[in-house]
């Protein structure tokens, strides 16, 4: 896959790559070598002294029980993040592809919160789940639950992964939709004939056709779930009640701010780090496939 | 679609509209709060409907900030904001451009190297390094400054991969006929592979500026000075935890300052937003 027809020179490449190389050198590289290096070091309580101490971080990380609860929270908060959006993306993006008329302005409706910052998400939803002065809380204390996100894990889990979801779900849309309009009509038309009812047909013959489309969305929103929700979390509960709401990412984060145990931290980041290379390779094997599918 | 049912398309025309009330409403909620005055809103009787406090709330957000914690004015976070969103989506474009440029024009040693050397950041984000990456800012003296707020988020895999891979459909007949007309590299890129770009290097700002704009976890570890801050993380600030204090019109209003300039740019660019997202996810 290179060019033919290549320039000559000597420096001029070196100076062009210059100025991304330094930047991932200094800012990418170094920094996470000094994470991995750093998990396997253990300072005293003065930082004073630092011994090697191989993975003695890990195995204490992997010893507590709250790192167990941690990852759980974490599992359960992309999972609900990712079906939610994703089931809720595809019936607007289903319901989208079958007008013929107005489909434009349905998608311009649908598609400005990827604009809004999950931060700025979270705002607007504590906003309105607020105990006191929020308009859904009031709605729920009318029906008689006993809403207090405060206090209670359960309400606090419910309000971060409605926030995540929302912002996600115009992005789903968006995908989906191309994927829709992807699909051969011809196809569909040829199961109406059958007398494939339009359920039937979408399952039997659009729902799969879109499975790639699908397949990536889901590891993009695993990755959003796990990476990009820290502005959710941190302005609508900051892990709390009581870590409910604390994601693996969330923890690195806080447990670092205190600056107690870098190592311990640093062997967070570690873990971390495993998970990203992992998902990012399952991106990108599925991006080959689809090249030569 | 394949059978026309009189009453068919009302189904689907209705889940729509449902599905855009409900993604609207907290953003509508957001703004007719921020026209309200703040004993309203605090008592929880605050109507669905705008009230009359719009340019008072707006003006005071803007210029003069929340009477709490953080004092200072929304318009320097604003601007912090645009500064922050606009380096990092040039930034980003432009050293890409080059190093994309780089590595498919020319033959050198460790070419190679240097793609995968740029691409494997991609699985290095901030968030799996944070406090080391904090700590490299703080030894070079970047804390609180423009220049650490942008230049560690400049490295792109995404763009110099989107790049390069533009790069390899131009035609290579267009490089033969410049050497000919006797160009060097630094004219062929000017004359003829920037202005063909400019289509991908516009959708691709699209993209940036949001990601620039949205930016959370890095200004809120660089950023210790209340006027260094961005307005998605002042906001955080104006949200006191013992709520009578939080002064939610000044909050609301500054969210929805906060959403306009990126909506903005996804809405009126919609169909350079939509290549930029389709092709960064290639």
């Amino acid at each position: 896959m290179d060019k033919r027809a290549i320039f000559g020179g000597r420096l001029l490449p070196y100076a062009l790559l210059l100025p991304q190389v330094l930047v991932t050198l200094v800012f990418f590289y170094w920094p996470a070598s000094q994470a991995v290096w750093q998990s396997f070091l253990l300072q005293d309580a003065f930082g004073l002294a630092t011994d090697f101490v191989w993975f003695d971080n890990y195995v204490d990380l992997f010893s507590r029980a709250d790192y167990y609860r941690t990852m759980a929270t974490t599992l359960a908060f992309s999972t609900a993040v990712t079906v939610a959006s994703l089931s809720i993306a595809l019936l607007l993006a289903a319901m989208a592809d079958r007008q013929l008329r107005g489909g434009t302005v349905y998608r311009t409706l649908l598609i400005w919160p990827y604009a809004v910052a999950p931060a700025i998400a979270g705002v607007l939803w504590i906003f309105m789940f607020q105990p006191s002065l929020g308009v859904l809380a009031r709605g729920l204390r009318g029906i008689g639950v006993d809403w207090n996100p405060l206090l209670n894990g359960t309400h606090a889990m419910t309000m971060v992964v409605l926030a995540a979801a929302w912002k996600q779900i115009s992005y789903n849309f968006l995908f989906f939709l191309a994927g829709l309009q992807a699909i051969p009509k011809s196809v569909i038309e040829a199961a109406a004939i059958d007398g494939a009812r339009p359920f039937r047909r979408f399952w039997t013959i659009i729902f799969p056709l879109l499975s790639p489309t699908a397949f990536f969305l889901l590891v993009v929103n695993i990755v959003y779930a796990f990476f990009e929700t820290l502005g959710v979390i941190d302005t609508m509960t900051s892990g709390g009640p009581g870590k409910a709401t604390e994601t693996l990412v969330y923890r690195v984060f806080s447990d670092g701010r205190l600056g107690a145990d870098l190592g311990g931290s640093a062997a967070q980041s570690v873990v971390l780090m495993i998970i990203v290379i992992a998902l990012t390779a399952v991106q990108f094997r599925y991006v080959e496939r689809k090249v030569t599918y | 679609m394949v059978e026309q049912r009189r009453f068919g398309n009302l189904v689907p025309h209705l889940i729509l509209c449902i599905g855009i009330a409900i993604v609207a409403f907290p953003v509508y909620l957001a703004f007719i709060a921020s026209t309200h005055e703040p004993t309203i809103i605090a008592n929880g009787q605050m109507p669905l409907t705008p009230g009359g406090h719009f340019l008072e709330t707006y003006y005071r957000t803007i210029f003069v900030g929340t009477s709490g914690t953080t004092r200072e004015p929304v318009s320097t976070m604003l601007f912090n904001s645009f500064v922050m969103a606009s380096v990092i989506a040039v930034g980003k474009i432009a050293i890409s451009l080059i190093s994309a440029y780089a590595v498919v024009y020319f033959s050198f040693p460790f070419r190679k190297t240097a793609f995968w050397m740029i691409f494997i950041t991609l699985m290095l984000p901030v968030e799996v390094r944070i406090y080391p990456t904090y700590k490299v800012v703080s030894d070079l003296g970047l804390l609180d400054t423009y220049a650490g707020l942008t230049i560690p988020l400049i490295a792109s895999a995404t763009a110099t991969l989107l790049f390069r891979q533009f790069f390899m459909t131009i035609p290579d007949e267009l490089v033969e006929a410049s050497k000919i007309d006797g160009a060097g590299p630094i004219r062929f890129f000017f004359d003829t592979v920037l202005p063909l770009s400019r289509t991908t290097i516009a959708s691709l700002f699209v993209i940036l500026f949001i990601y620039g704009w949205n930016q959370y976890l890095w200004p809120l570890l660089i950023t210790t000075r209340d006027d260094m801050q961005t307005i998605v993380i002042g906001i955080k600030k104006m949200i006191v935890t013992s709520d009578a204090l939080t002064e939610w019109q000044i909050v609301m209003a500054t969210a929805i300052l906060a959403m306009v300039p990126p909506v903005l740019v996804v809405v009126l660019m919609q169909k350079l937003f939509v290549k930029g997202l389709v092709d960064s996810e290639k």
